[in-house]
């Protein structure tokens, strides 16, 4: 066992007779994200905007749906803070609101495609073959199939439902992921430490998620983090097919398209949303980097 | 090698044909049809349009007469367009997705690799930091907010540029540019997350011990294995860019075939949906074996199977 | 060293502003809109025509563009408005009304030189109603007699139908019964000719999008002909040297852009490249009005905003239910606060025109509104269940629907949902009656009420409401029927008051059409956006 955690080896082999080290690995893991100022920065941004959307609007004397016709758009002030929109309601506790739709579709949808997605693409990396052949020519199709016509279909057979959104989001998100990792797995599974741990007999799935994965979680994580505001983006799409949030609750993604339409005339509707939206992607974008400089073992013995 | 490329072009004709199946019933069976209208036509006119179209034979039968006309190349005539057949549309608009396309992916990658690059090996300097916030801006500042921008700062306050169209080499600028700048950054971020990965191998330790320079050893030892991630997210993005942007030619008012992918679903124009479908498909096989060529030459551990 | 690339483009960039100039194709450049000397005329059109084919066309862009190359027997006048020859120099009309008989202009000439003859219209009229060309308008032919017998297939000889060429410049038409609306609907490109021998000759006369509207195949009878048609980019027409009354076309040329996002055609008429837009985005009115407000115009359109009732599913099929909702909504706020353009509040279900305004009122208060809802059972909007407001995807519609969602809860109790689909399924839902409320709008046809009443016909294509009362079938059928204008009036005036009283509809606008236009741009107002382009011109 301790062979194979010699300096050759990329990342120490863990678990089972190392249960310690690998505690250990965590917990290196942790303090050297700890250390990372921007991590430490992205991760408390994403903290109090999860909170400010979550709980704010319990502060607010205004509802998201609350109009005020005779008032219009209006700039920000001190009874709305961040303004209101063409319909007069205010734009601080719609943006929480809409704030709870976009982490969490962005979270669940991410989830989702990050699982299959990686998945997925270890085991066709991994076994090659007829099986990789045969599941990269469903990734071919699932590319090629029209999705507009797939979510109209969806939601013909199952009804408006919140659970179709993740189906919908997570059917398109997953496939560039499975591609990444495929490939990084392909280029990784012969390398001489995995070929170790191969002739120690270790178990397929033991060698896929314990040995291979850890050592292309860079290219993971990175993909991560840039499919996150697509799947904020794509939710404001099929809230146009009609599933995804329905009005007069809003999205960030739909908060962003409108204002984009009157950015000349109402620009607080832009920025606002957009400022938002730009800060939780580069907190996530930090933490991101973070986590993966973090876990990456070789880095640390620099 | 030949008998690689044999299983895979038969591999992607039988994906294409499931393909093309799939979207066909699909079709049939999404609400409205490409003659519900507003205004609604009588029922005897709607069963003289079907009968016109063919809509009103069986569908097995409609489908294999699809599949016989296509066998012959002929993609069928457009719903929506009825003095067009789809070969032509799909003629027509190619060139010009495949022009502003290319161009983009131009400017894409000449700002995305130089960037991923250098963030990677100057990592964590204030070059990283930057790289990383121009890359991020890129991502979270969606197109249809950076094209609108563009246009008022450059054609309307400037007076440089027209606002839309795609007659001079200067209506090229502002599109071409956007849609770079939004595919510049995932590349340069992919870039340089597979750039950390090998700069931290054994083997560029060794190159590095043995006195490489640097340029050395990014060049010769690192690139690349370092653009595998970027390489695999390419296949993909090229068939998405060549095919045209919905978002950017619609703010541009391109004549490109990225709007008749969105369109044509949304008017039911079942061939033309189908033709560009194809078209897709065709180009997405290609280029993910592209992509798996292009891995295999990069690292030699990689090896061509199926 | 890193902000390099970034400085790159921006110099290329500025390089390519630079050679710009040199590359010139013949659309205006940024920041100069070509004067009237040229007479060429730039204008929005909201989308890419289907085709040019007047008997294949449906929308109001393949309109404005048809109507620029085809000329039917009678047009709009100078001022948009009223009648006046066309490709018929002069026509009489028999006592009863039946019998109308159209003298062709001597000097009508198709653009190929050949004359414009009644044999053309009358084998056109033969072509629009041939089953086998499944034309999608052919209906508007059916009040002349034998046209739908023929269209059904149970009149095979054309001869019979009452199209008939007397001499080759005579044309006689005679109806089945008085249509008092005739001349307006013969405006509709539906009755416009098509040149017979060039439609054979690209591949025969029941065969719909052959290549003869291409380029250099299309032979029309209209002010302009075409030179220039590249898909999602532009449409050009140049005036006819064949036109009968050429010299009082004004316009050299008019250039239609397909500007299908009306933020980027607003856009294209500040650097100038449009004389004219389509439409006009919402929050932009209000920025025209205070800056430019010579810029900006608020034309009336004869059309209906509506939310259609689905008067077959509880709880509203109880009329007081439907009168309720009907009742509680604001119209003069929603207008002034929410579509800001200048439309006109509905209480009724046509619009008014000049030869008819009706007398007929939805009428009632807010608290007539809560005493029926209370009356049929919901005080206050209890013990209802959540109804749907089933809308097409659009910003416009989201817009109105939440404003009287907030009204309708505000005023009544009753909380309605929204509900937005994608266009086609949208139609589907309404044509199938899946729905609770639904948003729709109307746009006339033609100048006349019975375009609007029509809809509410049991029955009608177009009804979508589950509404069926015989008494408006036999008002409607008696309308068609009556003697004189004044007495048919007075019969929609009965039609509108029932209709409000049952409401199958909740009227809500009248709308107009609100655009961008350079000021030097003479564009008279139409009620139904048919130009008649040569009274279109550039002012000096």
């Amino acid at each position: 066992m301790s062979t194979l955690v010699a300096p050759s080896a990329p990342v120490p082999p863990a678990p089972a007779a190392a249960l310690e080290r690998g505690n250990s690995l965590w917990h290196d893991a942790w303090l050297r994200l700890r250390k990372n100022r921007l991590a430490v920065f992205g991760a408390v941004t994403l903290i109090v905007v999860s909170l400010a959307c979550f709980l704010g609007p319990f502060f607010s004397p205004y509802g998201y749906e609350d109009q005020n016709l005779d008032l219009g758009a209006s700039a920000p002030s001190a009874q709305h803070w961040l303004g209101t929109d063409t319909l007069g309601r205010d734009l601080l506790v719609r943006l929480l609101y809409g704030g709870r739709v976009s982490l969490g579709v962005g979270l669940a949808a991410t989830v989702v495609a990050l699982t299959i997605g990686v998945v997925y693409g270890a085991v066709a990396g991994y076994f090659g073959g007829k099986l990789d052949a045969a599941m990269m020519r469903i990734v071919d199709i699932m590319y090629s199939l029209p999705f507009t016509i797939f979510v109209i279909l969806l939601m013909v057979f199952f009804g408006r439902n919140i659970i179709l959104l993740f189906v919908a989001i997570g059917a398109v998100e997953w496939l560039t992921m499975a591609r990444i990792v495929r490939g990084q797995v392909m280029s990784v599974k012969r390398m001489e430490f995995i070929e170790a741990a191969r002739s120690l007999g270790f178990g397929k799935r033991r060698l896929i998620f314990r040995h291979i994965l850890p050592n292309v979680l860079g290219p993971i994580i990175v993909y991560t983090t840039l499919t996150i505001p697509g799947v904020m983006l794509l939710e404001a799409f099929l809230s146009f097919l009609g599933l995804g949030v329905q009005p007069p609750m809003s999205s960030w993604g739909v908060l962003i398209k409108d204002g984009a339409e009157k950015m000349e005339e109402f620009h607080w509707l832009l920025i606002f949303p957009g400022t938002v939206f730009s800060l939780t992607l580069f907190s996530l974008n930090f933490l991101g980097d973070g986590l993966r400089d973090a876990l990456d073992v070789r880095s640390s013995k620099d | 090698m030949l008998r690689f490329f044999a299983s895979r072009l038969l591999q992607s004709l039988l994906a294409l044909l499931v393909i093309i199946t799939a979207t066909f019933f699909m079709l049939r069976f999404v609400p409205g049809g490409p003659f519900t209208a507003e205004k609604a036509v009588t029922p005897e006119i709607l069963r003289n349009l079907e009968a016109h179209y063919g809509l009103d034979k069986p569908l097995w039968h409609q489908y294999f007469d699809y599949l016989g006309s296509l066998a012959k190349g002929d993609f069928g005539p457009s719903f929506k367009y009825p003095n067009r057949t789809v070969n032509e549309i799909l003629g027509d608009k190619l060139p010009v997705s495949i022009e502003l396309g290319a161009l983009s992916l131009l400017v894409a990658l000449l700002i995305g690799l130089p960037l991923g690059i250098l963030a990677a090996v100057r990592r964590n300097t204030w070059v990283d930091y930057w790289g990383s916030t121009l890359g991020m801006m890129g991502i979270s500042i969606p197109t249809f907010v950076v094209g609108p921008l563009l246009v008022l700062a450059f054609a309307i306050h400037a007076g440089w540029f027209n606002a839309s169209g795609w007659y001079t080499i200067s209506d090229r600028v502002l599109p071409c540019l956007v849609l770079g700048i939004a595919y510049a950054a995932p590349i340069g971020r992919l870039t340089r997350g597979g750039m950390l990965e090998v700069l931290n191998q054994d083997f560029i330790r060794t190159a590095r011990a043995k006195g490489a320079t640097e340029l050395r050893v990014v060049f010769k030892h690192s690139l690349r294995g370092g653009l595998l991630p970027v390489v695999s997210f390419l296949g993909p993005a090229i068939a998405g860019i060549l095919t045209g942007s919905f978002v950017i030619e619609t703010i541009f008012q391109i004549p490109g075939l990225g709007r008749e992918f969105v369109n044509s679903a949304f008017n039911r124009d079942y061939t033309l949906v189908l033709g560009t479908v194809i078209l897709y498909a065709g180009l997405i096989m290609a280029l993910n074996l592209a992509a798996d060529l292009a891995q295999a030459w990069m690292n030699p551990k990689v090896r061509l199977e199926g | 060293m890193l902000n390099r690339p970034p400085f790159l483009v921006l110099a290329a960039l500025a390089v390519l502003a630079g050679c710009k100039k040199s590359e010139n194709t013949g659309s205006p450049a940024a920041g100069q809109t070509p004067g009237a000397q040229a007479q060429v005329l730039h204008l929005g059109n909201g989308t890419e025509p289907q085709d040019l084919d007047p008997q294949i066309v449906t929308g109001v862009p393949e309109n404005k563009i048809v109507n620029a190359l085809f000329e039917g027997l009678v047009a709009y006048g100078p001022n948009g408005q009223g009648t006046v020859p066309a490709a018929a120099a002069r026509w009489t009309i028999s006592p009863d009304g039946l019998v109308y008989t159209f003298y062709l202009q001597p000097e009508g000439r198709w653009s190929n030189g050949d004359p414009v003859t009644a044999q053309h219209f009358v084998r056109s009229y033969q072509r629009l109603l041939t089953p086998s060309l499944a034309a999608e308008y052919a209906n508007k032919l059916f009040p002349v007699v034998g046209a739908e017998e023929f269209y059904r297939g149970q009149l095979s000889d054309f001869s019979q139908t009452g199209f008939k060429a007397i001499d080759p410049s005579t044309l006689q038409i005679t109806l089945k019964r008085r249509t008092s609306f005739l001349l307006e609907s013969m405006k509709h490109y539906a009755w416009f000719p098509v040149h017979i021998p060039t439609v054979e000759k690209f591949g025969g006369l029941d065969r719909k999008g052959t290549a003869w509207t291409r380029v250099g195949n299309l032979v029309g009878n209209g002010p302009f002909i075409l030179k220039e048609w590249s898909m999602q980019q532009r449409l050009v027409a140049d005036k006819s040297p064949t036109y009968w009354d050429r010299a009082a076309v004004k316009l050299n040329q008019i250039v239609f852009y397909p500007t299908e996002n009306i933020e980027t055609e607003e856009r294209m008429f500040r650097t100038g490249q449009l004389h004219k837009t389509n439409e006009m985005p919402l929050d932009k009115t209000d920025v025209y009005r205070r800056e430019q407000p010579e810029s900006l115009r608020i034309d009336p359109l004869l059309g209906i905003y509506f939310y259609r009732i689905n008067t077959t599913r509880p709880p509203l099929n109880d009329k007081r239910v439907r009168k309720a909702l009907a009742l509680a909504i604001n119209r003069e706020q929603l207008v002034e606060k929410v579509t800001r353009q200048s439309q006109i509040p509905a209480y009724s279900a046509c619009p008014p025109m000049e030869a008819f305004t009706s007398p007929a009122r939805l009428s009632g208060d807010l608290d007539e509104a809560r005493r029926l809802l209370a009356e049929a059972g919901y005080p206050g909007g209890k013990g209802l269940r959540k109804i749907d407001l089933l809308y097409n995807t659009s910003q416009n519609h989201k817009k109105i629907a939440e404003a009287i969602q907030q009204m309708w809860r505000v005023n009544l109790g009753v909380e309605v949902g929204l509900m937005n689909q994608e266009w086609k399924v949208y139609l589907d839902s309404q044509d199938t009656l899946n729905y609770d409320l639904c948003r729709a709008g109307w746009i006339a046809d033609y100048v006349d009420p019975n375009t609007f009443f029509d809809l509410w016909r049991t029955g009608d294509g177009n009804n979508d409401t589950g509404f069926a009362n015989p008494e408006y079938d036999r008002m409607l059928e008696q309308a068609l029927n009556a003697p004189t204008q004044a007495d048919r009036m007075a019969i929609y005036a009965k039609m509108d008051a029932l209709l409000m009283d049952e409401v199958p509809i909740i009227p809500i606008y009248f709308y107009t059409r609100t655009y961008a236009m350079n000021p030097k741009v003479n564009y008279p107002v139409n009620l139904v956006e048919t130009p008649n382009w040569k009274f279109i011109y550039l002012k000096e």
